[in-house]
């Protein structure tokens, strides 16, 4: 089997498909179809640049241009976990806290997967080790951002249940304990979901794309099981560090509630 | 003993003061509304960041944890909060002789907080802060939302209450026949500043 190429005309047909979505948006008035067509657009050109990027690095393999790409690819996440919160927050902790928990979880998982499950040579060999990287990341970025927005959500609705135990004496860790269970919660549901549905309801993403490459069924398969479970690990170690830190953060020494540490909340968002 | 010392105390609004409230006294606390009351009370349980000294007898706030201090400085703010579906779930200790003096059963530990009424709630509170044992009492408004046989329940229950306890009170109230009956120190907010009436 070889790989049928796209030529830009395929591309255009579906682009057209999206087109007529937005004139649908705007006749309907959704208002979503401005930003419908900027986020084509960004699928558009980054996944292009990275295509090219890739390229480049397949010929020319350097260590520090691949950990350079990863990087990028870190810090780019970590903007859009702060930018998925309606109230994220204030100073470096905004894109910090998603940051480093994305690091913490992402990037150990991947090399786990890279040294010790898959064995690549070298083990940072740009063909296992971006799109592995990029899947991770993708995914942990979803869920800390849904648990991290679920927390200072909830922290804020039910600011004065807080301040209730505060007043009584109790310490932060108490006064937040549920609240922080809801949103670890909410931040691992989507992962729990997808892979209740992985293969019955939904062929994943990785899968098809092997599969349409013209890999063998088991072999996609057995990569999209690898993938399910290091997602699922990621997302929960790396969605359980930022709502600690994030929790932590709500709360000064004097174990007194600083929802002026949080951003107020954003139009639209 | 309870006794709150304040040196230069800053509170949001406020001019810096020192003042003190002794053991076993009740102070009562008026002032337009805005002036600052219910933040005075909050920087003084160290839920706010505040400048100034707040001494407990002889043991500066910041020697205490935070949640040390609040327990021995208890806060009633002026609207309860819950957090749990029953109200015995808010209770880590309870004194029975509270509930019988506010004339609530002892039932009402099993109650439903979403069908207590305004004065169920308010007179709850005031028993779950109570069962804490704090050395100091600030009080936001407790009897605003009470008729006028449990309004003299819960003043008879406090001036009980900290004479036998020797626990400081500082009450804020608007009713000026209520500073009367209550307090042996009459303190006032005004423009800014925090002054003492005898």
């Amino acid at each position: 089997m070889t790989l049928i190429q796209l030529t830009p005309l395929d591309l255009a047909l579906s682009a057209i498909l999206v087109l007529a979505l937005a004139l649908l948006s705007l006749r309907l008035s959704l208002g979503i179809e401005r930003r419908l067509l900027i986020a084509t657009l960004r699928t558009v050109i980054q996944l292009s640049l990275l295509g090219l990027v890739l390229k480049f690095l397949f010929v020319q393999s350097h260590p520090l241009l691949i950990a350079l790409l990863a990087l990028f690819m870190l810090f780019v996440a970590g903007y859009e976990v702060m930018a998925r919160q309606q109230r994220h927050f204030l100073g470096i902790w905004g894109m910090g806290i998603g940051t480093l928990s994305m690091f913490i979880s992402s990037f150990t998982v991947t090399l786990l997967a890279l040294t010790i499950v898959i064995q690549a040579e070298p083990w940072y060999s740009v063909q296992y080790l971006i799109p592995l990287l990029g899947m991770l990341l993708g995914n942990t970025m979803s869920g800390i951002a849904i648990a991290l927005d679920n927390l200072t959500h909830n922290a804020w609705q039910q600011r004065r249940e807080i301040e209730a135990q505060l007043m009584l004496g109790h310490y932060w860790d108490q006064a937040i304990r549920d609240i922080r269970r809801s949103a670890l919660r909410s931040g691992l549901i989507p992962i729990i979901n997808a892979m209740a549905a992985a293969g019955v309801v939904s062929l994943p993403g990785m899968m098809t794309g092997q599969i349409l490459a013209g890999a063998p069924p088991l072999e996609a398969s057995k990569y999209q099981i690898l993938i399910m479970l290091l997602i699922a690990a990621g997302t929960g170690f790396g969605a359980m560090a930022a709502v600690w830190i994030g929790s932590k953060r709500l709360f000064d020494e004097r174990d007194r509630l600083r929802l002026d540490r949080l951003s107020p909340v954003k139009a639209g968002a | 003993m309870g006794s709150l010392t304040l040196k230069q105390f800053h509170s949001p609004l406020l001019e810096p003061f020192d003042l003190r409230l002794n053991a076993g006294e009740c102070t009562t606390l008026s002032g337009p509304s805005g002036s600052g009351k219910s933040r005075l009370l909050r920087a003084l349980a160290d839920l706010d960041p505040h400048q100034g000294e707040a001494w407990l007898d002889n043991r500066e706030m910041t020697t205490l944890s935070g949640p040390e201090w609040r327990h021995q400085v208890g806060l009633l703010p002026a609207e309860s909060a819950w957090w749990k579906e029953r109200v015995g779930d808010h209770f880590q200790q309870l004194d029975k002789a509270l509930l019988a003096s506010l004339d609530l059963p002892a039932e009402s530990m099993q109650w439903e907080i979403s069908r207590l009424s305004s004065g169920e709630r308010q007179r709850l509170s005031l028993i779950r802060l109570l069962s804490n044992k704090p050395q100091v009492l600030l009080l936001d408004e407790p009897t605003a939302n009470l008729d006028a046989a449990n309004i003299k329940k819960v003043e008879h229950l406090i001036g009980q209450w900290r004479r036998t306890h020797n626990t400081a009170v500082l009450w804020v109230t608007h009713d000026p026949d209520q500073q009367l009956r209550v307090g042996d120190h009459i303190w006032r907010i005004d423009t800014g500043r925090l002054q003492v009436h005898e």
